[in-house]
């Protein structure tokens, strides 16, 4: 009855989300004193899985790409296999996807957005966001079976090496009449979700042709571009840039909003950032009182400035 | 083409968040309760089904008595029939479970309702709502076509997008994009005239179990003050990220 954990990996590279989920999954191990058996689907070497304590590595070559209902019956047949009570989850898209579908598989109950380790395990008891991240809730779960799925940079990677065994596992595959026709993939740039940091920028900026010095502070800082809603219902960028409670939910280590107010709807959607980083000409903005650092000043003058030092600092921290 | 909606009955973005019962229960008291966001990007997109593809379209939600207001929005928004499930709302899988028992016998081409709920955040019902009834299911959904039996459908993904067909019946958690804002519609004095003759009809519950419950709520520390640095000395900031904060 070890702790299952889905590791997710794109183009044979596991994510950062996977190895939070697998540290999320060793707590709990060690608080139940088992072990972790991770899935792993078309994923090559995983032979860093055991940095974050996993013990067993399930390996499934999986003929179909992403199909929510298939993988969740993968992972639903893993669980079986390993009888395994307990599963952990990121979330990303994709596992945000398939766990209700695992959950109704496995008659489990499922919790999302949980953001630390269970502050017990019987009744099995964990803290999530809740109402937009304006209240915690603590979640008692009373199902035999449950899936936990863990929000980004909360718990963290906790690095606790292992021995790991590593086998294949064929699972049976599910009819579905669900077939990809096309995908689109931003290339070559962050996603809000992966990124570590976000730097995002509103109607304070005038028009789409002052982006580029957004673009090129996203570029230093090794960050994904997002914006707030009437900048890309202007059409000023992307709708896929669009962040907030109807946009994309952004939960960085680092946000940087240059020219947002700070809106309650804008903030609900990023407020699981963990540093906030404010640059608005008004000192009266919202934003400033949820953020944890601001600048008051033109970001047409600060954000150049902010580039130039930042090449300067990165050159000597690199 | 017949239309499910499921609307959840959400506390406005802009109301205060407060707890009663030693923090374990959430407080309603002068709460603003609007349809979920998601749910009305979703019942936009199925009165496009409705007006161009002569679609009937049903609202569904679980809830008790205090709920129907917004249920009633959704007929003057132009939904033709609603059911409410009367038991109340407190886990998701109950929900889904509710709701599969409604979609069971309703013969329902597509269920449409939204990629999460703005008060719990579960993010749930939809998928357990497929799973519990074998249809099809696409998360995040941002585009919504039907011709036939096949349903051509878009998610958002992390860094971009797909778009997949399916059979039907297909359930869909449904966001901004199924329909852009200016086309969300405010109920109109007709409207709101006709939905008072629309049926409401008060369904007797499954009483499916409920298996989770929220033993305590807490509400964030309040935030320190902000750090002000001046414009002039952004090596400071730099200074502040990389020591303090150790965001970069
Ligand atoms: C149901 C609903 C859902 C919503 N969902 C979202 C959502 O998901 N995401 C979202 O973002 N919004 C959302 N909104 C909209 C939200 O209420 C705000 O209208 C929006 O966030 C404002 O965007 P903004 O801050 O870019 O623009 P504004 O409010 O116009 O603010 C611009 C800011 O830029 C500053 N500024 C101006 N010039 C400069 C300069 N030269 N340098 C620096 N600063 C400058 C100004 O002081 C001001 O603070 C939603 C609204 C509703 C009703
Ligand atoms: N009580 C409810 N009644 C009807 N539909 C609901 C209810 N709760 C959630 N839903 C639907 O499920 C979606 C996701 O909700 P949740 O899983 O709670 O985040 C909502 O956008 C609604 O479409």
């Amino acid at each position: 009855m070890s702790v299952l954990v889905y590791t997710e990996s794109e183009q044979g590279k596991f994510k950062k989300s996977a190895f939070e989920a697998a540290s999320y999954a060793r707590a709990v191990a060690d608080q139940m004193e088992t072990s972790v058996t991770a899935v792993a689907v078309n994923q090559d070497d995983v032979s860093e899985l055991g940095n974050y304590g996993v013990d067993k590595v399930l390996k499934i070559a999986s003929s179909e790409a992403f199909n929510a209902k298939q993988y969740a019956h993968y992972i639903k047949q893993a669980a079986e296999t390993e009888s395994a009570d307990i599963i952990v989850l990121s979330s990303t898209a994709d596992s945000r996807y398939l766990a209700p579908i695992l959950a109704v598989g496995l008659n489990a109950t499922y919790a999302s957005n949980v953001i630390e380790a269970p502050s017990s395990v019987s009744p099995f008891t964990v803290k999530r966001t809740a109402f937009t991240n304006k209240a915690y809730g603590l979640l008692a779960m009373h199902s035999d079976k449950k899936v936990i799925g863990v929000s980004s940079n909360a718990f963290g990677l906790v690095e606790k090496p292992v021995q790991t065994t590593v086998s294949d596992f064929n699972p049976e595959l599910v009819n579905s009449s669900l077939a990809v026709q096309s995908i689109d993939k931003d290339t070559g740039q962050v996603s809000i979700a992966d990124a570590e940091i976000v730097v995002s920028a509103g109607r304070g900026l005038k028009g789409p042709e002052n982006w580029g010095m957004v673009e090129e502070l996203a570029e230093v800082l090794g960050a994904a571009t997002a914006c707030s809603k009437p900048v890309s219902d202007l059409g000023w960028r992307p709708h896929s840039e669009h962040v907030g409670q109807t946009g994309k939910p952004v939960a960085s280590n680092l946000y940087i909003a240059i020219g947002i107010s700070g809106a309650i709807q804008h903030l609900a959607g990023v407020n699981a950032s963990k540093v906030k980083v404010v640059i608005n000409t008004d000192p009266e903005a919202p934003f400033f009182k949820a953020a944890d650092y601001g600048v008051v000043g033109d970001a047409f003058e600060v954000v150049p400035k902010l580039i130039e030092k930042l090449k300067v600092f990165k050159a000597q921290n690199a | 083409m017949k239309i499910l909606v499921c609307i959840s009955h959400v506390p406005d973005t802009t109301s205060k968040i407060n707890f009663s019962d030693s923090d374990s229960k959430f407080d309603p008291t002068g709460v603003q309760f609007v349809i979920n966001p998601n749910d009305e990007f979703g019942l936009t997109r199925a009165m496009w089904f409705k007006e161009k593809q002569g679609a009937a379209v049903e609202v569904v939600t679980v809830g008790g008595p205090e709920v129907e207001p917004t249920i009633r929005k959704a007929l003057a928004i132009g939904a033709d029939s609603a059911i409410r499930v009367d038991i109340p709302a407190v886990d998701g899988l109950q929900v889904a479970r509710e709701l599969a028992a409604v979609v069971k016998d309703g013969g329902y081409d597509l269920i449409i309702a939204g990629r999460e709920s703005i008060d719990y955040n579960g993010g749930m019902v939809p998928g357990m709502l497929a799973e519990l009834t074998g249809a099809e299911f696409v998360n995040n959904c941002i585009g919504l076509e039907v011709e036939g039996n096949t349903a051509t459908a878009s998610r958002e993904m992390d860094g971009g997008k797909e778009t997949v067909t399916a059979g039907l019946p297909l359930v869909i958690g449904g966001q901004k994009g199924l329909v852009e804002e200016s086309d969300l519609r405010i109920p109109n004095m007709r409207g709101i005239m006709m939905a008072r003759k629309k049926p409401l009809n008060v369904i007797p519950a499954a009483n499916s179990s409920v298996e989770t419950e929220f033993v305590k709520f807490e509400k964030p520390a309040p935030k320190g003050a902000v750090k002000l640095v001046d414009e002039g000395n952004l090596d400071e900031l730099i200074d502040l990220l990389h020591n303090e904060a150790k965001a970069i």
